[in-house]
């Protein structure tokens, strides 16, 4: 008896601890929806994210954040979620409790965009609270882009509690957005919305009040106005921004075009092999950031610095080789010049694809060039405008030295009387080859720049070269100067013509555009004046 | 002095000439040796370029095709003959690709001629195949509206890929405003044409569709990508279609990620970008945006075909990380294709092999059985993938089954009634209305 007895307690025991363990699998609504997220199915996952982040229950915060990361792992046979953390660790998703290790039959579980709208809205209202400024500021602007009626108590709960003057205003927008979209909202509501978002008067509030739907008469009437008002506004700012995209275009191109300003404009060197020179210097960059990442990860964001010498110094040297072996000998001959740079050309192109591949090989952006600012309601992105100052440091430092330093002056001494300056006792051949490895040096170096906006791929170069001789053509072959306002003015000018005539009608009307220029000035903008460049 | 320094460049001019002799009469000998060889093996021809700005692209399909070949002397060739390559490079020259088809059909006297990647290469080489009677296999998503005795197409036509890539925009992302844009040249024209005239079928506006075209390798996407937000800011859900062409995808993705447009506010949908363009982008700031193709490297088979055919590849290359993409199963599915109808009618003919291929079935590397079609164009299923942060894609929607391609798009005007049929009509453009094949077959 006293063992049958002991087995029937212990199995009431085991029975007992059995529920206890059992309960909070099966508990409740919250449950079943953590283990929605096991069936791989995009409804599910949605409707799972849905009762996960209103349940109020503590874990909904890690379970939607770990999604978001793809941290969120399911089993889809056990049915089983679980949260691991950055640190390693794991918890089950339904209890919150630790599990040693994740099975290997579990993966993340996936989402797509509609998902991640939703994860996106649900964070927001989960986070609209926390204690950093940055994710609050967040959390605001993801509930302002999804303004769901649900957010609208956790938005007045985080209102009444801020103190953050540009949280609130994010905050105080996003209960707008909430107001404008809420069917049962006062029409004095829906006005104040329609104000708030006319006073934030980007495109994201013109969103809104474009799309709003059927409203009472006076708010239709007063989101009219609001969105002319808007537009207005915004009219302005494209203007401001067709301004800088043309500044930016225009340093590419002036970029691109300083090192031809050297070889072909104060050397008269035909040079088509101008574009290999850039090329050579973006597969520099390349190289320099294979090495890095497999042997100093860390030093991936000096990555373009220590590259930008290497480039010099091997597109340089490589100019150097060239002058010496073949350009050397034709020296006033442009057709043989020409055949000779455009053969060569050819050449590097294909060496570098017998070398690297014929496909694009990454170079990736350090993160100091990636993303962008919002300057007004202009859009400024970093690589753009470190672009920008790198080329103008580039031109300040080349004018400096063919200004003030010996080997400039020798530079410009061979070039405007070549018999003179050998008859003062300069090396004129050694200067040549330093004055051509100097223009394709600066070519390497616009690489290493360019490689960071376009294709790393053998074809690199050639996308560049008729723009480069037009910027120099167009500006004035033999003045840096006009290279510089050459650059900028066609960049410029481009950047207005294509939103009226597309990108490609824009193209062509600014070769055309050139073409009568230079009918007309054949030296280009700023002609050089005196004695003209020895042929 | 000037005599004798004359002398000496003729004597070396001459010296010079024995040599060149010399290596022609060794090149002669050795292509007389292949000559003979050449006759117990039968000659595939592949006319991809490898150089110039479509080498970026054609080199692979190079290679498959030398994979392939391969892999079937392997198992012992064809008809009891072992395969052998022709491998000539059209240096993405349109006119070159002619001249050298011409070379391969006339002097190489291949059996078959796998290659072109652009539509314009696959114009040039038209009259060609025509003229001599040869057979292309053309392994490129294309913009239809063609079909030819001598030209199988075992890429996509915009049925097979655009139209099912709308659908799931529409339908799942609930899409009601569309950005068009694309490189100008003759395959995003077209058939941002089907796609315009699909949309406006479906009730989109006029003014909720907005067509952009930009010049080949265009790297300055600032402006565009502004005004696609523009664009997008009206209220309604915006997508873009994306029919931009190789090169100028990473600059136009990069401006994408670096104005902060993410995935889930205005997804981009391309029928250009598969795993190879990939491969030069870092894709964590890509992640979401799709693409849609008839296979995609990280699908996973019940039967491991996808899987075992990336292990042989990356073994063939000697390379762990080489990727697989679409129009490289277009050219294993066709080259399986020749390889049974050769089979079939035990003969490398090509006029008994173009009427033997209509009906013949491959299997291709997602799990299903391909079907050469009366139209010359096959059965695949559609696929829309999700851009993952490590370059590969996420399949998030495929068709039910597999879609037949239409050589002529039923939403065109001009093309509604015609109909491809090899096998009954013997006519390439058939119109169903006049019943009357109208010729020339483009």
């Amino acid at each position: 008896m006293p063992a049958n007895l002991s087995a029937r307690l212990c199995s009431f025991a085991l029975s007992l601890f059995l529920i206890a363990f059992a309960l909070p699998a099966f508990a409740g609504p919250f449950e079943d929806a953590v283990a929605k997220f096991a069936n791989d199915d995009y409804s599910d996952t949605e409707e799972a994210i849905g009762v996960v982040a209103s349940s109020g229950n503590t874990l909904a915060f890690p379970i939607i954040s770990a999604l978001q990361d793809g941290r969120l792992m399911a089993d889809s046979d056990s049915k089983k979620v679980y949260v691991t953390g950055a640190d390693g660790k794991s918890i089950d998703a339904a209890t919150g409790q630790p599990v040693a290790s994740v099975p290997d039959s579990a993966s993340a579980v996936r989402l797509n965009n509609r998902l991640r709208r939703s994860v996106d809205a649900a964070l927001g209202s989960l986070t609209l609270q926390s204690p950093d400024l940055g994710t609050r500021l967040q959390a605001a602007q993801s509930v302002f882009k999804s303004h769901e009626e649900t957010a609208l108590e956790a938005v007045d709960g985080a209102l009444a509690k801020e103190t953050n003057k540009s949280v609130k205003t994010a905050l105080g927008e996003a209960r707008a957005a909430i107001l404008l979209f809420k069917p049962d909202a006062t029409e004095v509501d829906k006005l104040e919305a329609v104000a708030t978002l006319k006073a934030r008067g980007d495109q994201e509030a013109m969103a809104l009040l474009t799309g709003m739907g059927d409203q009472p008469a006076s708010v239709t009437k007063a989101a009219a106005s609001a969105i002319s008002s808007i537009q207005g506004s915004l009219a302005v700012w494209s203007t401001v921004q067709n301004a800088w995209y043309g500044l930016s275009l225009g340093s590419v191109l002036l970029l691109a075009a300083i090192g031809l300003a050297i070889t072909f404009g104060v050397m008269g060197v035909i040079n088509m092999a101008h574009g290999e020179m850039v090329m050579i210097g973006a597969y520099t960059t390349f190289v320099v950031q294979e090495v890095i990442r497999t042997r100093y990860p860390g030093l991936f964001d000096y990555s373009l610095l220590i590259a930008v010498p290497l480039a010099f110094l091997v597109a340089g040297g490589i100019g150097v080789l060239i002058e010496r072996s073949i350009i050397r000998f034709l020296y006033g001959r442009p057709l043989e010049t020409l055949l000779a740079t455009w053969g060569l050309s050819l050449v590097l192109q294909q060496a570098v694809r017998t070398m690297f591949g014929p496909t694009n090989r990454e170079v990736g952006n350090p993160s100091w060039m990636s993303g962008a600012f919002e300057l007004g309601q202009i859009t400024i992105t970093y690589n753009r405008l470190w672009i920008l100052c790198f080329t103008l440091a580039v031109f300040v430092i080349l004018l400096a030295m063919l200004r003030y330093t010996a080997l400039g002056l020798e530079m410009r001494a061979v070039t405007q009387n070549r018999r003179m300056a050998a008859s003062m006792g300069i090396a004129t051949s050694r200067v040549d080859a330093l004055t051509f490895g100097l223009g394709s040096g600066i070519a390497g170096i616009a690489g290493v720049a360019l490689s960071q906006i376009d294709n790393v791929s053998p074809n690199l170069g050639q996308s560049y070269i008729i723009d480069s001789f037009m910027v120099v053509v167009f500006g004035g072959v033999g003045n840096l100067w006009g290279t510089l306002v050459g650059a900028f003015t066609l960049g410029i000018a481009n950047k207005f013509l294509e939103p009226v005539a597309g990108a490609v009608l824009g193209k062509i009307a600014i070769l055309v555009l050139i073409i009568l220029f230079i009918q007309k000035r054949p030296r280009g903008l700023f002609a050089l004046k005196g004695r003209a460049v020895e042929a | 002095m000037l005599t004798k320094s004359t002398h000496d460049i003729a004597a070396s001019f001459s010296r010079r000439g024995v040599l060149a002799a010399t290596a022609g009469l060794m090149l002669g000998l050795a292509s007389l040796t292949g000559a003979k060889a050449a006759d117990d093996t039968i000659k595939v021809g592949v006319l991809h370029s490898l150089s110039g700005t479509m080498a970026i692209s054609e080199t692979t399909l190079k290679d498959t095709i030398l994979f392939l070949i391969d892999e079937q002397n392997k198992k012992g060739g064809v008809l009891g003959k072992k395969l052998e390559a022709v491998v000539v490079d059209p240096a993405s020259n349109w006119p070159l690709f002619a001249e050298k088809a011409r070379e391969l059909i006339t002097k190489d006297k291949v059996a078959v001629v796998f290659g072109c990647w652009t539509s314009v290469s696959r114009k040039s080489v038209l009259p060609v195949f025509k003229e001599l009677n040869n057979i292309l296999f053309y392994p490129v998503q294309y913009e239809g509206e063609e079909s030819e005795r001598n030209v199988f197409y075992t890429g996509a036509a915009p049925n097979q890929q655009a139209i099912p890539a709308v659908d799931y925009l529409m339908k799942d992302e609930k899409v009601k405003r569309w950005v068009l844009a694309g490189t100008d040249y003759v395959y995003p024209r077209t058939t941002n044409k089907i796609l315009e005239a699909y949309l406006k079928s479906k009730g989109v506006a006029q003014e909720d569709i907005m067509i952009n075209y930009t010049p080949f390798g265009h790297s300055d996407w600032q402006t565009i990508v502004a005004d696609i937000k523009k664009f997008g800011s009206a209220g309604k859900k915006t997508a873009v279609v994306s029919t931009i062409n190789g090169d100028a995808n990473v600059p136009f993705y990069k401006e994408l990620g670096n104005q902060g447009i993410k995935a889930k506010d205005i997804p981009v949908v391309a029928f250009s970008v598969g795993e190879e363009e990939l491969a030069g982008i870092d894709t964590k700031p890509l992640v979401g945006h799709l693409a849609a193709w008839n296979y995609f490297e990280s699908i996973k088979t019940k039967d491991g075909s996808n899987e075992k055919f990336i292990k042989d590849w990356q073994a063939y290359t000697k390379n762990p990380k080489r990727v697989t993409n679409d129009p490289m199963e277009a050219h294993v599915i066709g080259f399986n294709m020749w390889v049974k109808a050769v089979e079939k009618v035990k003969s490398t003919d090509p006029d008994k092999v173009i009427d033997a291929l209509p009906g013949i079935e491959a299997p291709n590397l997602t799990g299903g059985v391909s079907k050469m079609l009366p139209n010359h164009h096959i059965t695949k299923p559609v696929f829309i993938g999700e851009i993952k942060g490590n370059g590969q894609f996420d399949v998030v929607w495929k068709t039910p089954g597999l879609v037949a391609g239409d050589a002529w798009s039923k939403e065109l005007d001009g093309s509604k009634d015609l109909v491809g049929d090899w096998v009954g009509k013997k006519c390439g453009n058939f119109n169903t209305k006049t019943n009357k094949c109208l010729g020339s077959g483009s």
